[in-house]
């Protein structure tokens, strides 16, 4: 049932996760509530670039959430408007000497088994795939299928696609759970009223450990700072996402310290994107002049062409990190009604469709596509 | 009826004289100290860049440098705001089509 206040399901947060969440909930015949302090795409859905990718991720449950996630975004393009520049454009990897090139090929081998597509470039093929890459590189590997959206759109234009059964509350921040007399939970508070569902979503992103602290459990979301360089309007000069091979370990790494590997991509519009830091920094939107010079340095060490466009703007995001890379997806053991869906760190724009059909199927007691058990809210606490 | 004065009538300017520039191989005159869209204006020129997507004609729209309309080719690099790159003797300013970066094209 679908009132001013009160509806099946109450989703916290409207990035691209929250949408997804939504989405599929409605799909299943329930109505949903969306709820954001801020605009559609506010947070870190809106500070990324939009990848779909899973030539990043070693065999794993992240692997599998990613590739079904692939398959879910085709599905949802046939249905969703053009806006969203879904590019099915592939990725790129390279490497810079033959000791790379060796720990690219036992990376691939991992992930083909598990169902990537991945194909060795030898040196004297790159440029056939990017005629603008540096000379001298030892090689590649080519990811068929990855690709890229534009999120912000993409996230609005799935909320809209839920039809009648989802409404948006924007502006509206939630300061407390109701719960009954059993604990058991029964909406929101927020600061103009109170919104009422049997379930509630938290897709909070970077901010769903503060939200879960308002339902008094702890779960431990980290903001990972990142920038990204914007170049002025260029035609197509890097065809796919190209990135270093140490973008990889990067992404893997646990470290609060500053690290930048070069990741480079053209969009629809024009500009090419140019990461990728990762910091631990809190919430610090300080312009970092020297991240900024690592990303150019190293963007043109990749792509010479680059270093005679202009850098045109740049903007920054935080990847909601959970120690072990992991979102956390499903119901909280702790507080019965309460459903997390956040923690995707920079690949959340990737595995959104497969995190919200996970969500509309523990909502609706239906069995998940694939194992949650890693995905487990509960796992950090302590053992018994 | 007032006399029509220019604007560097308006603050008495007295500037040196004039050198010539040019807008697509053709000769427009410039003022010490005049902007490049001031100087292609005053030779009635009004558009020196297409849109990349419709490819309509642009020009000087806010003139200080904000809203980023006036870009054009100057000496081979495209993009410079004309209306803040100050004119100088043989300059050559071409009409920017889209980006003006068509041949980094892959």
């Amino acid at each position: 049932m679908l009132t001013r206040n009160s509806s099946d399901v109450i989703v916290v947060g409207a990035g691209v996760v929250g949408a997804a969440c939504a989405y599929y909930a409605a799909q299943a015949g329930l109505t949903v509530t969306v709820v954001d302090r801020g605009p559609v795409s506010g947070g870190t859905t809106g500070s990324g670039e939009g990848n779909l990718l899973v030539s990043d991720k070693e065999p794993g449950p992240e692997l599998e959430l990613a590739l079904l996630s692939i398959e879910l975004w085709r599905e949802l393009t046939e249905l969703l408007p053009p806006q969203i520049e879904y590019e099915t454009k592939g990725g790129l990897v390279v490497a810079a000497a033959e000791a790379g090139m060796s720990a690219l090929r036992d990376f691939a081998a991992g992930q083909e088994k598990a169902g990537v597509r991945a194909e060795e470039i030898a040196a004297d093929r790159l440029h056939d795939l990017e005629p603008h890459l540096a000379p001298g590189l030892a090689g590649g590997f080519h990811y068929p299928q990855d690709a890229q959206v534009m999120p912000a759109l993409a996230a609005a234009h799935l909320l809209k696609a839920g039809g009648d059964r989802v409404r948006l509350r924007l502006g509206e921040e939630v300061t407390g759970l109701l719960t009954g007399g059993h604990g058991e939970l029964r909406g929101v508070s927020t600061a103009t009223g109170e919104l009422y569902a049997a379930y509630v979503v938290n897709a909070a992103g970077t901010w769903g450990g503060e939200f879960a602290a308002l339902a008094g459990v702890d779960l431990p979301v980290l903001p990972r700072r990142g920038f990204v360089l914007v170049t002025e309007p260029l035609p197509r000069v890097v065809r796919r996402k190209v990135y270093a091979a140490d973008y990889v370990a990067d992404v893997a790494s646990g470290s609060a310290a500053l690290q930048t590997s070069a990741v480079v991509e053209g969009t629809a519009a024009g500009p090419v994107l140019i990461g990728a830091s990762r910091e631990r920094v809190g919430f610090d939107r300080t312009l970092s002049t020297e991240v900024l010079r690592r990303l150019a340095a190293q963007a043109t060490a990749l792509f010479p062409v680059l270093a005679g466009v202009r850098a045109m703007r740049t903007y920054a995001g935080f990847r909601p990190y959970l120690p072990d890379h992991l979102p956390a997806i499903g119901p909280d053991p702790r507080v019965p009604g309460l459903l997390h869906a956040c923690g995707h760190e920079g690949a959340g724009i990737g595995l959104a469709p497969a995190t919200g059909l996970i969500v509309a199927r523990c909502l609706t007691g239906g069995r998940p596509p694939l194992d949650i058990g890693p995905f487990d809210p509960g796992r950090f606490l302590p053992r018994p | 009826m007032a006399r029509a004065r220019t604007p560097a009538d308006l603050v008495g300017a007295q500037p040196g004289p004039s050198f010539e520039i040019t807008f697509d191989g053709r000769p427009v005159p410039a003022l010490p100290g005049q902007s490049v869209a001031a100087a292609l204006w005053a030779a009635d020129i009004l558009a020196w860049r297409t849109t990349r997507v419709g490819g309509r004609p642009r020009g000087a729209f806010c003139g200080i440098g904000q809203c980023y309309d006036c870009l054009a080719t100057i000496n081979g690099t495209p993009n410079r705001r004309a209306c803040l790159v100050p004119a100088g003797p043989g300059d050559a300013i071409t009409t920017q089509e889209g980006h003006g970066h068509d041949r980094l094209g892959v």
